[in-house]
């Protein structure tokens, strides 16, 4: 790679041993790719829950801190992704002390490293979101997908040593999605069906999530007869990135880069793939395995105000059997409880979360400290995650995950 | 038996050798995982059931979030990782989580690699020449071997070299 002068006084170890550290990591990386250079950037956004540091990864961010040469801190906007925790709500999900304690030293960790621990995977609609054209480092799938194509940022896929290590030097390698080449679209797929509750749009995403298939190719999609909300768009990018590791989507007439099919080269591309109803059906069925319900879920991504409005008015007057998760931002919880959403969702016996995300939170964990395995949630990000950690996870609407975590017994079909 | 070598874009790490898990899947190690028992524990994975632990994985694409970034710099402190990963196609996070958890990977070739590999061959991964070579191929495999050796010369090794976009 091609370094500047102060990005070799970086490397040189001029501008302390954190930020060399961190940029020999980045170099590593850019030369995998082939990056002909760094682009500066303006924030970034860590994943970095205890479940996926482990101790090593908190070590390694120990030694981090350990440096005593003042020049260790972050150098421009850095936050977090959702802990492995909502330390006031622990005990109810089952999670053990050492669990908490590993929470306890990565948050000092990253305080002590200058990161803002905003615990959210929607920064996008919470914190700051990310203008067109601008370039960040951000590290969550669902949060890259939604910047890119909603908000015309850019940014890659950045895990959470590469996340921190461009907050440490505000800068990361110039490939992939910060090149112009690579935000063009790759496929061209039409829509028959305008999905209307989020697990539909969800599901959507995860149809062409799974038909692109690989990180490098950009679904462009016509056919779309309305303007989705942040909500719906958010589900939709959530789930293509889960199931198809895709990091840009466009959709003619709604996302910035794509006001016209041209703009983003898909008149070039034939029209292989056309999505409806049977293909959203399908995927959904894949994961309607049983009736009987053990937890509900709504997370992944956290629920905006709105997500949490809606679900308030289900369970208003309502008494559950079964346990109801709700998990959401540390900045919407406030509101949420000022509002008396929280009020209502727990009165009806379900629990508000805030700051971690259900899959981040040592989802094997307590699926054995509380007896979880089937689980019915309305994100189709969640399900496609959990088989990996021992569940039998159903994908369900709101108002049907609502009503199972009344009745324990989720309506539909049974695979 | 000819010997193949298959020559990669993207490479990264030290060179190791070993025995091939090969699948046209994808890989996560939060999705995909058992990372306590060292297992492939999603249900719907090609190589579910299968240890990892000392092995090449080869698979066609990385899938699923972030969280590989760490994960594979944790189960490298337990010992309980990968020798080496080979894919079609790779994104960024196993790239980073390959660096930070010093696992060697070759990614970016011009044919199928889950296709051209025997599962359960020997094989090795040098990413400073950005090769991949066939050492040895299982003999439950052989009918295999045979079929892939017409298209090779039996004095020179195939060179398969990328040409592409990723």
């Amino acid at each position: 790679m091609r370094l500047n002068a102060e990005e070799q006084a970086m490397l040189a170890g001029e501008m302390g041993e954190v930020a060399q550290l961190a940029i020999k990591h980045q170099i590593a990386v850019g030369d995998f790719f082939g990056a002909r250079d760094f682009v500066p950037i303006t924030q970034a956004h860590i994943m970095a829950d205890t479940e996926s540091l482990g101790q090593a990864g908190i070590m390694w961010l120990e030694r981090l801190c350990d440096v005593k040469d003042s020049q260790h801190r972050v150098r421009v906007p850095t936050i977090t992704d959702p802990r492995g925790t909502d330390f006031s709500k622990a005990d109810s999900i089952g999670q053990s002390g050492w669990m908490l304690e590993l929470e306890r030293r990565a948050i000092a960790a990253f305080v002590k490293l200058g990161v803002s621990m905003t615990d959210t995977c929607i920064n996008y609609q919470t914190v700051l979101a990310a203008a067109r054209g601008e370039h960040v480092a951000f590290g969550d799938t669902g949060v890259v997908i939604y910047s890119n194509s909603v908000n015309g940022a850019r940014s890659n896929f950045e895990g959470g040593p590469s996340a921190l290590s461009a907050g440490l030097t505000a800068r990361t390698p110039r490939y992939g999605f910060h090149l112009d080449e690579h935000r063009q679209a790759t496929l061209r797929i039409r829509i028959d069906f305008t999905p209307q509750t989020l697990n539909e749009w969800g599901a959507l995403g995860g149809v062409i999530g799974r038909l692109a298939g690989n990180y490098w190719q950009v679904p462009v999609i016509e056919g779309m007869d309305v303007a989705p909300t942040s909500d719906q768009l958010k589900h939709f990018g959530a789930a293509m990135a889960s199931f198809g590791s895709i990091a840009m989507f466009h959709i003619v007439g709604i996302t910035p880069e794509a006001s016209r099919l041209e703009d983003v080269g898909g008149h070039k591309l034939a029209l292989l793939h056309r999505v409806g109803r049977k293909e959203i059906d399908a995927l959904t069925k894949d994961y309607a395995l049983e009736k009987s319900v053990d937890v509900v879920v709504f997370s992944a991504p956290q629920l905006s105000l709105y997500e949490l409005r809606s679900l308030a008015a289900l369970c208003e007057g309502r008494r559950f059997k079964v346990p109801l998760l709700a998990v959401t931002s540390p900045q919407v919880k406030p509101d949420a409880d000022r509002f008396g959403y929280t009020e209502t969702i727990e009165a009806a016996g379900g629990s508000v979360l805030a700051g971690m995300c259900f899959y981040q939170s040592y989802a094997r964990e307590m699926a054995e400290a509380k007896g979880w395995k089937r689980l019915a949630s309305n994100s189709a990000k969640l399900v496609n995650i959990l088989g990996g950690y021992g569940y039998v996870p159903m994908l369900a609407s709101m108002e049907a995950c609502v009503s199972a975590a009344e009745t324990g017994q989720l309506a539909g079909e049974s695979k | 038996m000819s010997e193949l070598i298959l020559t990669a874009r993207h490479a990264m790490g030290r060179k190791v050798s070993g025995e091939a898990l090969v699948a046209k899947d994808g890989f996560s190690a939060r999705y995909d995982l058992n990372r306590l028992t060292g297992v492939f524990s999603r249900p719907a994975h090609k190589l579910v059931g299968l240890s990892y632990v000392g092995r090449i994985l080869v698979l066609d694409t990385a899938k699923g979030g972030v969280a590989s970034a760490w994960m594979l710099n944790e189960m490298r402190s337990r010992d309980m990782v990968p020798l080496a990963i080979v894919f079609n196609s790779v994104n960024p996070i196993l790239v980073q989580g390959a660096a930070l958890g010093d696992i060697a990977m070759l990614a970016g070739f011009d044919a199928d690699i889950t296709a051209l590999v025997p599962h359960g061959a020997m094989v090795e991964v040098d990413p400073e020449a950005k090769t991949l070579r066939v050492l040895g191929q299982p003999a439950r495999l052989a009918h295999q071997e045979s079929d892939t050796a017409q298209a090779a010369s039996p004095a020179e090794p195939r060179k398969i070299r990328f040409v592409g976009r990723e």
